[in-house]
């Protein structure tokens, strides 16, 4: 934990801080229909005619039921477009690679994968997609998914701010505005700036480099016909290892193994066909292609986190230099950080944006703490055997980031639902792989992802109201809208789903064939993955514990399914309660009002995150990393 | 009368409530709380796991036990609330001896039937030391009427036709003459009848706010149920077994079974606590109301100022004597019985005026007020003293009026005050003071209510000038002067479309409209029949400042339940550092360092943890029946001190608790 570290810290969060008021101000005029703003001489028109090519009245709100109807059919329609063109990718332009057609069950996986803004990905992008489908089946919902996200938000808080009114806005108008007023410029300027960091942006084939020192494999061998050769052996099967006395040899207590060939029922040894490997010469390496920044660009600013390529952010092409690694962070934040702004704003209580804003950044600032000190602490079992225990724990980090870059873009990445990595989570120490877990448990609403993050900590909000509020002796009040039990219902149901998902599909995959099968580690390292592989699909986040092979029919689909559920099971109460908060009067203020904002409001706030929110998920965090980790300091590994 | 509580623990109350503690395990009772109704379903899961055949059959037997304890724990919270309402209700209805009572018929002839067949509309003759059957209205005649059965006040209190002194409660009984009194209600629908069966909880219905809180309860309990059930698979992965009845211990341990046990004893204390101010609630609905009330409609005269102005000040002319004056003044009040001529008469022995006695002047003419000549007093040995209102008395007077006395004049009517002049026919004496006084200490309420971000408005009937000064020496927020009904009407309208919610009590016929308008309508027992109905709540002492407990009442069981959420939910934290140590220290001997309150083992762990779960319910029913207590300090000050108590104190006080129960069951052999 180096002071440099310390500095960059305060400079992210220093910037962080400088940028929420600017981008707060300017999504204040995004999110009106009627805003102006500087872009308007060149977006305007292109505005107009799409909402005359859409047949969209801009000037008609709607109430929370078409708002959100409106909304799901629109992700329902892109999501059938998206699995329409991976599935025909090879029928269709933009496929130098020649890559065939996506199977169904990653089609179905990839397509809500990025409708609901997780960018799961379960397979590689340099190894599975054609062009086209990265620039249009995926790029597309990088932005719309993102936008879908921050309409929503921007549709609770007018719920909140408005009072005994029917609607909430128009979804087509936010969708529209947010991608050409906010999205589009600002990774213009992004892209650009990533280009400059060297960053790639072509439609190149991928090139062939010399290997400087070439190196073999094994490879099957094949016939002339192209078909694998193979050779008939004896099965094998492992039997104690026996003395001359028939006695069972015995080290340090266990008993020796040794292979034997297995027979079977007539005492004949078993045989079964096994591929002839050949030894192969590896003396060059595909360099991978494509248009990188410009996906980078919304793939960060919008928290979807899908990379570019399956090394996502650690891949040198895809984040070149400690500043694009810097700028990265900082933009995913950005929109998220501003929305509380946008809270303050439009609520006419700037105090309540900053303390939602502080809550959320002290849940933040823990969580790196924490991460980045048990990484610097490194692995107990090196420390014992006095190997290299300066450096931390750096194995599955990039060198070029280091310990605390690594910690804290993990922290950032799971924080909000962004899921991009430049480092293997799974490799973390038990307590710092176990901060981005509970990150993502807590439904990923510290900072969040872009709307997503912001409607989920409200949800907290109207909870830490509802619960603390009748301690000041009156109904609950939350901006002057009394919350009763509508609100308390659909907020209670918001936070049911997330559990439910998480806990459910977890519980049955760990006891299940299809779950247990694509572990790659055992024991409470295992479950670990498990449990992250539903969290990060059921909070939209995207990112991989790896060591879990979630490429197959089984979690495509279940991991499918805790996508869709993580983000419109939760979104609809979510709506719900936007148009009832909507309806309400506003009780005006009063030295007897709850106050939302402030010290006390900031700590309550925070207590039932932790007590609501993160109890849920402590039983089986304490049997995932938290065992792992005591497991460890005993020397024991998975 | 303020009835007292029964003290918390009285036998007479308590020894129902467990036999009622037992009744309640009713499935069909049960399932209105979710909370229980899961407690309960664990408890008998965890009974049937005693007979199946394993080692830890004593354990197991003990948890089932505690288990069992906890929902009755909860139910005998609840029967001792119902239990201490009945109580007071009992005190109540032995008011309801059964009577026998004359009822006239269609045709004018008189029936002696008993009360209870009494139906709405009869009409009843009461005579002399007759209890009156139930409520209704007076039509014929007037009468004076004890009403201590009610209000516990001796003096009687007169009932007549017409006005806003018609109304009469069942129970009380006729002192004096006869009265016509037409019935208001069927039996068993009367305030009293209702009531009773608030307090007794078979009409309970949950008030918006228990339903909201009901809910965040339930899903937390679904939420935790699913918490558990998962655990088992995770186990399976894991390789550590666990018992359902050790997941059982935990489910209950994490579900909020401390508010979940508490919650209606909370909503039916309250409702006690408002009888015990002799208030009577129609609905659980309007108690929870009166905590939100952001303004309040004081009527001046009885809440605000004493009743009626007193003179204060004899304020004598150039030349005069104060003694003079005062001794004018007295003779010019002595025939007067308005309680402003005897305020004059009380001033003026203050200056050594001996009270006379009319029939020590025989020759004495007295002069009655009339609103033609708004002038009083007495002719006495040929002296004309005359009091009144500074026009009559200027064209009364020979004399003209002093510069200095028409500056005092006018001084005391921008004061707020009402002037008197004393004048002979002779000349001007001097002026009296008459002066709205203010009732003690209300002052300090009002400003305590300002903390509270209530606001309070003062109805008067006076003109503006006397309404604002007025208003000043009370500390009301805002006032409505020369109003009508009407205008208190629109006043409330306002109000309430700007979203606040307004509170009023009133007696009259004429504030019906407005008690029905308002969110918290509070009617006087001595009012009509009308205003009792428009109302939401009674005040049987006919006390207008009781809307301020009303008030504090409100706002106390709001405070109580989110207290105790606080404190439940709060609670959870150390029965994990109990529980799931416990649970993994077989299969991962690691994590031992994870019992941070070095528990002796994990069976007495869990036990501990579910024995604290219980007794916390037993511990806490005082404060929910008594509720915690309101302070008017303002919403963040509140806020800040139970978060403290509650919130803080619901982390740290269980683990002590566990801690203390494990080395008590340890040193015991239990586990």
């Amino acid at each position: 934990m180096h002071s440099i570290d310390w500095l960059q810290l305060s400079v992210f969060v220093g910037v962080l801080a400088l940028i929420t008021k600017p981008m707060g101000l300017y999504l204040v005029r995004v999110l009106d229909a009627r805003g102006k703003t500087w872009l308007d001489p060149v977006l305007k028109p292109l505005e107009r005619l799409t909402y005359w090519a859409m047949g969209v009245k801009p000037d008609q709100e709607q109430g929370w039921k078409q708002y959100t109807f409106a909304m799901l059919l629109f992700s329902l329609v892109s999501c059938l477009f998206t699995y329409a063109i991976l599935r025909f990718q090879h029928l269709l332009p933009l496929n130098p690679q020649g890559f065939g057609p996506v199977s169904p069950d990653l089609a179905f996986n990839t397509a809500v994968s990025f409708v609901t803004n997780t960018n799961w990905q379960s397979y590689g992008g340099e190894s599975t997609m054609s062009y086209l489908s990265q620039m249009v089946a995926l790029v597309i919902h990088n932005f719309t998914s993102a936008a879908t996200g921050i309409a929503l938000a921007a549709a609770l808080v007018r719920g909140i701010a408005r009072h005994t009114a029917q609607t909430i806005g128009n979804f087509w108008v936010d969708l529209v505005r947010i991608t050409y007023y906010l999205l589009l410029p600002i990774c213009l300027v992004v892209a650009v700036f990533l280009v400059s960091q060297g960053m790639i942006q072509n439609f190149k084939p991928y090139t062939k480099a010399k290997l400087t020192e070439p190196y073999t494999i094994q490879v099957p061998k094949t016939d002339d016909k192209g078909q694998p050769v193979t050779t008939n052996v004896a099965v094998l099967v492992q039997a104690p290892k026996l003395d001359e006395k028939g006695q069972p040899v015995m080290t340090n207590g266990v008993a020796m193994m040794v292979d034997v060939p297995k027979l079977d029922e007539k005492g004949q040894p078993a045989m079964t066909n096994v591929p002839v490997m050949v030894d192969q010469k590896v003396e060059e390496q595909a360099i991978a292609q494509g248009p990188v920044a410009s996906q980078i660009a919304i793939k960060m600013l919008g928290t979807n986190g899908g990379g570019f390529f399956n090394a996502n952010a650690s891949h040198p092409f895809e984040n070149p230099t400690p500043l694009s690694n810097f700028i990265q962070m900082l933009s995913i934040f950005t929109i998220g950080s501003g929305l509380t702004y946008y809270l303050g704003r439009m609520t006419k209580n700037q105090a309540h944006g900053w303390s939602v804003w502080s809550a959320m950044m002290l849940l933040f600032l823990g969580g790196v703490l924490l991460c980045w000190w048990a990484e610097s602490r490194g692995n107990p079992i090196h420390q014992q055997l006095g190997v290299a225990v300066a450096d931390g724990n750096m194995e599955g980090k990039e060198v070029r980031f280091g310990i605390f870059n690594s910690a804290l873009f993990a922290t950032v990445t799971t924080d909000a639902s962004c899921g991009a990595v430049n480092s293997m989570h799974d490799s973390f120490t038990a307590l710092g792989g176990f901060v981005p877990l509970f990150n993502m448990q807590l439904g990923e609403i510290i900072i969040g992802g872009v709307g997503a993050g912001l409607y989920g900590m409200l949800v907290f909000v109207v909870l830490a109201v509802f619960i603390a509020g009748l301690m000041v002796g009156r109904t609950p009040e939350y901006l002057g809208k009394k919350i009763q039990s509508y609100e308390v219902k659909m907020a209670m149901l918001a936070l049911l789903v997330l559990a439910l998902s998480i806990l459910g599909f977890a519980a049955w995959a760990s006891v299940s064939q299809w779950g247990l099968a694509g572990l790659n580690n055992s024991g409470p390292h295992g479950l670990s993955e498990i449990l992250y592989a539903f969290s990060s699909a059921n909070g939209n986040n995207g990112s991989a514990f790896a060591g879990l092979n979630a490429n197959t029919p089984w979690y495509n689909t279940t991991i499918g399914l805790a996508m869709l559920i993580g983000r419109f099971l939760m979104i609809v109460p979510i709506m719900a309660m936007a148009g009832s908060l909507a309806q309400k009067k506003i009780v005006p203020l009063s030295a007897g009002t709850f106050p939302v904002s402030g010290f006390t409001f900031v700590l309550l706030l925070l207590g039932t995150v932790l007590l609501v929110g993160a109890l849920n998920f402590l039983p089986c965090l304490t049997l995932g990393p938290i065992v792992e980790h005591f497991q460890t300091l005993l020397g024991k590994l998975y | 009368m303020t009835q007292k509580p029964p003290s918390l623990f009285d036998w007479k109350i308590a020894g129902p409530a467990t036999m009622d503690a037992f009744k309640k395990l009713d499935p069909r009772l049960m399932i209105k709380n979710p909370v229980m109704f899961v407690t309960m379903v664990g408890a008998a899961l965890t009974t049937v796991g005693i007979f199946t055949p394993r080692l830890d059959r004593g354990f197991i037997a003990q948890l089932a036990l505690w288990l069992w304890f906890t929902v009755l724990f909860a139910n005998f919270a609840e029967a001792m609330a119902e239990g201490r309402g009945k109580a007071q209700a009992q005190a109540l209805r032995k008011t309801r001896v059964q009577t026998k009572t004359r009822r006239i018929g269609s045709n004018g002839q008189l029936e002696e039937v008993n009360a209870s067949e009494l139906r709405k509309g009869n009409v009843v003759l009461v005579r002399a030391t007759e209890i009156i059957p139930a409520d209704g209205d007076v039509i014929e005649g007037a009468a004076s009427v004890d009403e201590s059965a009610i209000t516990g006040e001796s003096a009687p209190v007169i009932r007549e036709s017409g006005g806003d002194r018609s109304a009469v409660t069942g129970g009380t009984r006729v002192l004096s003459d006869e009265i016509k009194i037409r019935i208001s209600v069927n039996p068993g629908e009367g305030f009293l009848d209702r009531m009773i069966s608030l307090v007794e909880g078979a009409q309970r219905q949950k008030t918006p706010n228990e339903i909201a809180l009901t809910i965040l309860l339930a899903a937390l309990t679904v939420i935790f149920l699913l918490v558990c059930v998962t655990l088992k698979p995770f186990g399976i992965y894991s390789g550590a077994e666990f018992s359902v009845p050790v997941l059982i211990a935990l489910l209950v341990c994490l579900i909020p079974t401390t508010i979940g046990g508490l919650l209606s004893a909370i909503g039916i204390a309250g409702m006690d606590r408002l009888l015990q101010h002799n208030v009577l609630a129609m609905s659980g609905r309007a108690v929870e109301a009166s905590g939100d009330v952001d303004v309040l409609l004081l009527d001046k005269t009885g809440t605000i100022t004493l009743g009626n102005r007193q003179a204060t000040e004899f304020i004598p002319a150039p030349g005069v004597t104060e003694q003079e004056l005062a001794d004018a003044a007295q003779l010019s009040s002595l025939a007067d019985e308005t309680p402003e001529g005897r305020s004059v008469v009380v001033l003026a022995k203050k200056f050594g005026i001996r009270e006379r006695q009319l029939h020590e002047m025989p020759g004495a003419q007295f002069i009655n007020f009339t609103a033609q000549t708004r002038m009083s007093g007495v002719d006495l040995n040929g002296v004309q003293y005359r009091k009144g209102a500074t026009d009559a008395i200027r064209g009364f007077v020979n004399d003209s009026i002093s510069t200095a006395t028409e500056h005092t004049i006018e001084r005391i009517s921008k004061s707020g005050g009402t002037p008197l002049v004393v004048a002979t026919r002779e000349k001007v004496l001097g002026v009296i003071h008459l002066k709205d006084v203010v009732k003690g200490g209300i002052k300090e309420r009002f400003a305590q209510f300002r903390k509270m971000g209530i606001k309070t408005i003062m109805i008067t009937g006076d003109n503006k000038l006397t309404a604002t000064a007025i208003a000043a020496e009370a500390g009301v927020d805002d006032f409505l002067a020369e109003a009508k009904p009407e205008d208190k009407l629109a006043l409330i309208r306002k109000e309430q479309s700007g979203g606040r919610m307004v509170a009023m009590i009133g007696d009259g016929t004429n504030d019906a409209p407005a008690l029905a308008q308002a969110d918290v309508g509070v009617a006087m027992n001595t009012g009509t029949q009308a205003a009792k109905e428009a109302g939401n709540m009674v005040d049987l002492d006919s006390n207008p400042t009781k809307l301020l407990e009303v008030i504090e009442i409100g706002k106390q069981l709001l405070i109580t339940r989110g207290s105790l959420t606080t404190f439940s939910i709060a609670n959870d934290v150390a029965k994990y550092f109990a529980i799931i140590p416990a649970m993994l220290v077989g299969t991962f001997p690691a994590i031992a360092p994870l019992n941070i309150m070095r528990l002796h083992s994990p069976t007495s762990a869990i036990l501990s943890a579910v024995i604290f779960n219980a007794l916390i319910i037993i511990t806490l029913i005082p404060l929910a029946l008594r509720g915690v207590k309101f302070e008017p300090i303002g919403a963040l000050a509140i806020l800040r001190r139970n978060l403290l108590i509650y919130g803080l104190g619901g982390v740290i006080i269980p683990f002590a608790g566990i801690k203390f129960i494990d080395v008590i069951i340890t040193a015991l052999r239990l586990v």
